[in-house]
């Protein structure tokens, strides 16, 4: 047990740090369910593919990384969130456009659909043996209250932090942000007053599947490995910080990921680290019968 | 809209009068009341055509799919109840056959009755707290406890952790006949399997299978007609599991060994992918769905690297040109058109 309690600053920063990927990648789930109420299940496989995307660019451009350092990562990850944006609305224009309106059924068994093609079209690609990122983000660390914290972790977790704020401004500053609230609120109200309802939907599409593509070169650059089904469980546990914050509610995601990065941490810290994932579908399955609004939801009653 | 349809039908009746009847043929032929008897001849028959152990295997192999994908069909297709974990119930099936079996040296078949009740507990397990929650939560959710199967599987002792369990003794010997030998096995399994796939269509016609459908069209009306629209669901629920459970006996007799590995989502999807490319709800199709997807992969074997690329895209393409499947129920056809028609003018709008 003292060793437990001596254990308890590392583990807090582990959860923590752990927390801000799923932050980032339970935005994007979030953004997608608050607006058209789909649980898009290919949004872990856009952190995957984004995780690919950085270890073909940082291949192709090799050795030259070391001379540039930190600063050419964030340039590979802002091409990666670009090319992965992209991807995101090419999935939402193919897939789920077409099923606007169908039964819930329909959707939710095209975005499985469509989750598989993309791991499978990336193992068919890039061949289904896990890959070696280039790029190690390993270094000095820094002792804070008895936990080793690592400068590329406070780097990491400065730009996650950086990349909700800015997306927490722009849903509640800019005129795209109140359109996707008014479409969250009324989509057929929103379509009647004027806003251009299918563009605004791909642009949530974009700014969602982007900040999942930076979190899979960040992910990449830190664990070091990536392999085309490692979108997977990070989607589920993603999926579960968005429910656990309030689905559809984007500090909610933000705090859900949070939670849940300590809820895991601490938990496996426990019961032993075999059982972490497990743990997690335990949380999130607790939270949907008890609690599933979340921690900030409003009451969401099923519509007919 | 009605009148345009009328008159383009009357021009074309002649000029398409041949092809329609050729359709109508084609659809005579599916609808026939044999058609199962024959599939079934054609199934027993097949040992005599090509009886080399890898072919046998094959088939085996493609039975023991069509049980699943029958048990899943209550779920989704009568009932739904969108469930991305169904491998789960395939485990709990196969794992309590193989224990049980090896821990007192049983045939496997003597395990049914303990294989059946564990399935109906995982089903309320599973199903009692879920049950009352979204449909889209309901998907997540099962998926979830479709890993947490597999993890736990993975991590305790008596399921052998991640090597599983091996050795497991034969389906069922009586006397000196032993039935693993595999053409037995392979008769033993179709037999079973057409018991499970006739009784799950009849189930479908049942008074509870009538009430599944009402269900999956309109709950809040369903409940209102009086159906306990929670017990109604909870009960297709443990019928799958059931099914699944069957599947889960024939799947460790036939390979002998179990082990984690065997119950990834993967399995999952590709049980889903039979039962919405075949029809969901047409017992018929799901068969003949969930034969394509078990047997294809055999006849495409050089194309193994685009395979399951292939199947999700064969997901999407479905759903969005397609969405009753293949070989969809009688009577659905004309309602799904129907919610179509509405989906494409709610999204005609959403274009201008």
């Amino acid at each position: 047990m003292a060793q437990f309690i001596s254990d308890i600053p590392q583990v807090f920063w582990d959860g923590l740090f752990v927390g801000s990927f799923y932050a980032l990648i339970a935005l994007g789930y979030s953004m997608v369910y608050g607006i058209i109420k789909l649980l898009n299940f290919a949004h872990g496989d856009i952190y995957m593919v984004g995780a690919f995307i950085g270890y073909t660019i940082l291949t192709a451009i090799g050795g030259t990384f070391h001379m540039l350092g930190l600063f050419a990562l964030i340039i590979v990850m802002m091409i990666s969130m670009l090319i992965t944006g992209v991807i995101g609305v090419v999935v939402e224009k193919l897939a789920y456009q077409p099923l606007r309106g169908a039964p819930r059924l329909a959707v939710l068994i095209t975005a499985v659909g469509a989750s598989f093609a993309l791991e499978y079209g990336v193992a068919a690609i890039a061949s289904p043996n896990p890959r070696g990122f280039p790029v190690r983000l390993d270094g000095d660390f820094v002792l804070v209250l008895g936990a080793r914290v690592t400068i590329p972790q406070i780097i990491l977790m400065l730009i996650a932090g950086a990349l909700m704020i800015a997306l927490d401004t722009y849903i509640r500053r800019t005129s795209t942000g109140r359109a996707m609230r008014a479409i969250s609120l009324d989509m057929k109200g929103s379509l009647l007053m004027g806003v251009k309802v299918n563009a605004v939907i791909s642009r949530t599409f974009f700014i969602g599947s982007a900040l999942a593509g930076a979190a899979g070169v960040m992910a990449g650059a830190y664990y070091g490995k990536i392999d085309f089904l490692m979108g997977f469980i990070i989607g589920l546990k993603a999926f579960t910080a968005a429910v656990i914050g309030g689905i559809g509610n984007i500090r909610g995601a933000m705090l859900g990921g949070l939670v849940l990065g300590l809820v895991e941490s601490f938990g496996s810290e426990l019961v032993g680290g075999q059982w972490r994932d497990a743990f997690a579908f335990a949380v999130l399955i607790l939270f949907l019968t008890l609690r599933p609004t979340g921690i900030l939801g409003e009451r969401v009653t099923e519509r007919v | 809209m009605t009148i345009d349809n009328s008159t383009e039908s009357i021009h074309t009746v002649e000029g398409g009068g041949k092809k329609r009847g050729a359709a109508a043929w084609i659809s005579s032929v599916f609808e026939n009341k044999y058609i199962g008897l024959v599939a079934l001849a054609i199934a027993l028959l097949m040992p005599f055509l090509i009886a080399t152990p890898y072919a046998i295997n094959i088939m085996t192999t493609a039975a023991i799919f069509v049980v699943l994908a029958a048990g899943l069909n209550i779920v989704v297709g009568y009932c739904g109840l969108l469930d991305l974990g169904y491998i789960a119930f395939l485990a709990v099936g196969a794992y309590t056959a193989g224990i049980i079996a090896k821990a007192f040296e049983l045939p496997v078949l003597f395990t049914l009755p303990a294989v059946v009740i564990m399935c109906i507990l995982a089903g309320l397990i599973i199903g009692a707290p879920t049950l009352r929650l979204r449909s889209d939560y309901l998907a997540i959710v099962t998926l979830g406890f479709g890993e947490i199967t597999r993890i736990t599987a993975n991590n305790l002792t008596i399921t052998g952790g991640p090597s599983g369990i091996y050795n497991i003794p034969g389906f069922l010997s009586i006397g000196g006949i032993d039935f693993q030998n595999p053409i037995i096995f392979y008769y033993l399994t179709v037999l079973i399997v057409a018991g499970l796939v006739l009784a799950a269509a009849r189930l479908g016609k049942s008074r509870l299978g009538r009430a599944w459908k009402f269900v999956k069209e309109d709950e809040d009306a369903a409940e209102a007609m009086g159906i306990h629209t929670y017990k109604v669901k909870l009960l297709a629920y443990i019928f799958g599991a059931v099914w699944g459970g069957f599947g889960g006996m024939l799947f460790a007799s036939h390979l002998t060994a179990i082990s984690p590995m065997s119950f990834v989502f993967l399995q999952s999807a590709l049980v889903l992918m039979a039962v919405v490319l075949g029809g969901m709800g047409n017992m018929k199709g799901v068969v003949l769905g969930a034969l394509a997807i078990s047997l294809l992969p055999e006849l495409l074997r050089d194309f193994a690297a685009y395979r399951y690329l292939l199947f999700g895209l064969l997901l999407v393409v479905v759903m969005v040109f397609r969405p009753q499947g293949l070989w969809p129920p009688r009577g659905a056809e004309a309602e799904r058109t129907k919610a179509q028609r509405e989906a494409a003018a709610f999204a005609n709008g959403l274009k201008k």
